[in-house]
């Protein structure tokens, strides 16, 4: 089995490493470099709780192999707060209760951020489809959409939208 | 203005405080199985059969020895040797943890390989050769009972000679025959076979494991995805013989469960004993086609019911009988004294005098399990098939859906309610819940809008389900899980600046206790939901306790909770009593703080009692605060509500859409409605999913149809619709605080509102049942065969 150097670029930082050809991205990011907040669901690229971006755009990790991301760059769910302030992503999924067991929760909320990316002012639909590829067993989706809008907003006009009251963990 | 002595506000109970466990999941901080990852560790994968049924002729393990970085292979017959090949399961059968001789369904676990990484673990897997003779395959269960059946558990036949494995029934059967037959003489008596086909929970985060024996200290810790990691302490303990203080079970954060994480499976047996025989520590982390083939699958049901009523449509009788389908081996997780569960509350919400359930459960060429799918042990199946039951009643009679529930419903003067079949309901207003919903939807205005719309050839339904839940197993002295008593307990500790740590015997995979649960302890003690810690999962700190599932937490570990909250309050008041030099019976006690009564500025917080607890306690009293309660329910919770279901029907492709779906749920006091809103949402997803969507199918050869999330279909948010809530009220009179749980009523009452909205839009020409999932290829069938598909 052939091994390789990279060299990429995760959540602003620069991480290198030796990999064998076939190892899959997430489990590099995973094992390899203990970023754990990208998790695993499935074998089919059906699931998203690996999403990330990957030069922008949302990627499911377990469908990428390592040697695939060498130059490029990368941004995980470890990379979403900046300087201790929450993405409004992050936010949103608090505020509105967008989590439960929060295992799809970082990989929905990547998608999240691709799609705002490229739309930042989703309608409803815009944003089932947008996180159609990411799938949550314990919300049913109502609240994810609902911190979405949430995060939409903030993004747009920032000062709009008031912090979340009360609450644990903030 | 005036003024109050009202304490601080405590964002206690029915108030939406948001979650304090989300900090470390929005961050990606969470530590499930899978992110955990200690120095030496080993990664396992397993070895699994092609076939449903097939001996085992040998398995050549020597070219796997040879993959690089594989450090060894683990078969059948080693486990043998040590007396560990078979492991109990939770219905008291044994299954095998490798199979030595033969293989009963596809995918079963037969070698064990560990190494150094994940892919040396998965090429020496690949490399092992197992050498089958496939044997006659029996998937379905009515064949399974035939005569010339060939008899697919050999190994227990002194026992069991045939492939049924029981025969179980309760109810009058000679009442209710007699009601039969007097309705078959001046009333209606309908029918009707339905299947609740086998499906999976599927949490997002497989099962898996962690297993590391430290030989100095004699010491095994297994971090797993445990619902109920004190039970499973004592299940290693019994099977491994290892003495059960030296093991520790840890439930780290969990991916979800939804029943999936109940039982033990073979993965987390052969884990510990590959760590017992490398000396390191071992990970065995599922993929999605393993669990979705080999654990824990639900429902499986082949259920004909029958009602007895008169010719106004007031119900007189149920008659069931169902055919249970288990699978290889008998895994189902049910107490000892109910084989099927809490099957029998299928007399749901309705009034029957009389009614008797038979049961027969056999064994077939597919994977074992029988567990709950995110219900209470079979409620999910016995609230289908009573609520479809009512719909065909209705339409006998030709009455709306609507009004033979009313008419037929439990009175809320007649609780607590003796069913027929046994059950003693606590409380429930099944009326106020159905008319609530009818009036937010608008009932009367969408039948008058389907008139029109069936004038016009277009097909809309409305489905109703007006469910009754029955949670929170105990008592301890009729629920069980493997012999030990399902009480659940907590342990409070008050530090001396008013800080509190709680331990609870339940354990949590997305419902929220570290929030809950310290609610209900600051609603008790006047504090802020901040300052309590809630802790679980650990079986080294945390009070034994049975885990979560079957809708347990809230009413069992919660009054556990509260009583212990309870205890710490009597002692602090005991402890005002000393600093205040008053009698205990002089004080009042308001949120955060007792006070003389009379001199409201005379009194101490539940802070400075705490301080005095350890700096200036009562010479009559142990220092410290801390309590602990084990509290074993004197009844289970009865959650009910009324869902409706409007849907429209593409003639063109038969395709399902879901217009509005209204759930009401009363689920007794709300401790946290954002976090009830949360788990409704969540549950009426996994309603939507079997009613449409899932299935775990398999074909003539035993070979599994549904092997990933390709085929087993998941609602994504494009087929899941903005669900509607609100509720109502009932306490149980029996819980501390009156809660009933609620994660699970969802599930158990949304498939068949949809269910009977679909059957709703086609009963005018004639439809009176279609078995779930209800997918487009059903209902286009359904249009062609009624001259009613366009295309």
């Amino acid at each position: 089995m052939s091994i390789h150097h990279i060299r990429v670029t995760i959540n602003g930082k620069l991480y290198e490493g030796d990999v064998e050809a076939r190892t899959l991205l997430v489990h590099w990011l995973r094992d390899g470099l203990r970023l754990t907040g990208t998790h695993i669901g499935c074998d089919t690229s059906s699931c998203g709780a690996c999403t990330i971006l990957v030069d922008g755009k949302a990627v499911k990790s377990c469908t990428m192999l390592a040697v695939q991301a060498d130059g490029r760059e990368l941004l995980t769910v470890e990379g979403l707060e900046q300087n201790g302030k929450l993405h409004p992503l992050q936010e949103g999924f608090h505020v509105e209760h967008a989590l439960q067991c929060g295992y799809c929760t970082p990989g929905m909320m990547m998608a999240a951020l691709a799609l705002l990316k490229r739309n930042p002012d989703p309608s409803e639909q815009e944003i089932r489809e947008g996180i159609s590829g990411n799938l949550c067993r314990c919300t049913g989706y109502v609240n994810i959409v609902k911190a979405i809008q949430y995060a939409a907003q903030k993004l747009r006009e920032p000062e709009q939208v008031p912090a979340g009251s009360g609450g644990g963990g903030e | 203005m005036t003024t109050t002595n009202a304490g601080p506000h405590v964002h206690g109970l029915g108030e939406p405080y948001k979650r304090k466990e989300d900090a470390r999941f929005i961050r990606g901080k969470g530590n499930y199985v899978d992110d955990i990852q200690l120095p030496g560790m080993l990664y396992a994968d397993i070895v699994r059969s092609p076939y449903a049924h097939a001996l085992i002729k040998s398995i050549d393990i020597s070219k796997a020895l040879q993959v690089p970085g594989v450090v060894a292979v683990i078969t059948g017959k080693d486990l043998e040797a040590a007396g560990l090949a078979w492991m109990p399961t939770l219905s008291g059968d044994t299954e095998a943890v490798l199979a030595v001789d033969r293989v009963l369904y596809q995918m079963q676990e037969v070698a064990f390989v560990v190494a150094e990484s994940r892919y040396a673990a998965a090429d020496g897997a690949a490399a092992v050769e197992v050498d089958y003779e496939p044997l006659p395959v029996v998937v379905d269960p009515q064949k399974a009972l035939a005569p010339d059946a060939p008899l697919l558990r050999p190994d227990k036949k002194d026992r069991q000679p045939t492939n049924q494995i029981y025969h179980w029934e309760t109810g009058d059967r000679a009442a209710t025959d007699a009601a039969f037959a007097e309705a078959e003489q001046n009333g209606v008596v309908v029918r009707q076979d339905m299947y609740v086909p086998r499906i999976h929970p599927a949490p997002i985060e497989t099962c898996g494991c962690v297993a590391d024996y430290n030989a100095a200290t004699s010491k095994l810790t297994v971090w797993m995805t445990s619902q109920a990691p004190h039970a499973h302490r004592t299940l290693f303990a019994i099977v491994s013989g290892l003495p059960e203080h030296r093991i520790r079970v840890i439930s780290p954060d969990v991916g979800g469960g939804f029943g999936n994480k109940v039982p033990i499976y073979p993965g987390y047996v052969c884990a510990v004993v590959a760590a017992l025989k490398t000396g390191r520590p071992v990970k065995w982390i599922e993929d999605r086609t393993e669990n979705l083939t080999s654990t824990g699958f639900a429902r499986d049901y082949h259920i004909h019911a029958e009602i007895a009523a008169d010719k106004e449509g007031t119900v007189k009788a149920l008659r069931v009988y169902t055919l249970a389908d288990h699978g290889a081996f008998d895994a189902a997780a049910q107490p000892t004294k109910f084989p099927a569960g809490l099957f029998h509350i299928c007399t749901g919400s309705y009034d029957f005098k009389q009614a008797h359930v038979a049961v027969d459960a056999v064994h077939t060429n597919k994977a074992p399990g029988g567990i709950a799918y995110r219900c209470s042990f079979r409620v999910t199946e016995a609230s289908y098939l009573i609520e479809r039951m009512m719909d065909t009643l209705a339409r006998e009679v030709g009455k709306d859906p609507a009004q033979i529930r009313l008419q037929n419903f439990i009175k809320p003067e007649a609780f607590p309610y003796r069913s027929a079949l046994g059950w003693t309901y606590d409380s429930g207003n099944y009326e106020r819940a159905l008319r609530l919903a009818m009036e937010k939807i608008g009932y009367e205005e969408l039948r008058r809008e389907q008139a029109e719309k069936r004038a016009r050839g277009e097909l809309m339904g409305i489905g109703i389900s007006s469910f009754t839940e029955i949670v929170g197993a105990g008592p301890g002295k009729h629920f069980d899980i493997a012999g030990i008593q399902m009480f659940d307990s907590c342990e409070i500790r008050v530090h001396p600046t008013g800080k509190v740590l709680a331990r609870i015997g339940v354990q949590t995979q997305g419902q929220g206790h570290e929030t809950t649960f310290a609610q209900i302890i600051a609603a008790e003690l006047g504090i802020s939901p901040d300052d309590v810690d809630v802790e679980h999962g650990d079986t080294d700190t945390a009070p034994y306790g049975l885990g979560t599932y079957a809708s347990r937490s809230t009413p069992v570990g919660g009054a556990a909770t509260a009583v212990a909250a309870r205890k710490i309050r009597d002692k602090a008041r005991k402890i005002a009593a000393y600093l205040l030099e008053v009698g205990e019976e002089d004080l009042e006690w308001e949120p955060g703080r007792f006070y003389v009564r009379g001199s409201p500025s005379k009194g101490k917080t539940i802070q400075e009692i705490a301080f005095a607890a350890y700096t200036n306690c009562p010479p009559y009293l142990e220092p410290g605060l801390e309590a602990v309660n084990y509290y074993d329910p004197p009844n289970l919770t009865y959650p009910f509500g009324s869902y409706i279901c409007v849907v429209d029907i593409d003639r063109g492709t038969g395709e399902v859409h879901i217009r509005r779906f209204l759930a009401v749920d009363d689920c007794g006091t709300v401790i946290n409605p954002m976090i009830v809103e949360g788990q409704i949402h969540g549950g009426l997803t996994q309603g939507l999913a079997p009613a449409l969507y899932e299935q775990l199918a398999y074909d003539e050869d035993g070979n599994v149809l549904g092997s990933n999330f390709q085929d087993y279909l998941i609602p994504t948010a494009i087929e899941t619709p903005r669900w509607e809530t609100d509720r109502t009220v009932t306490p149980s009179p029996h819980h501390p605080i009156g809660a009933k749980g609620v994660g699970e009523s969802p599930t158990v009452g949304a498939p068949q509102a949809i269910a009977n909205a679909v059957v709703d839009a086609l009963a005018h020409v004639g439809v009176r049942h279609i078995d779930i999932p209800i997918t487009p290829w059903k209902v286009w069938a359904i249009l062609k065969e009624k001259g009613l598909a366009t295309a």
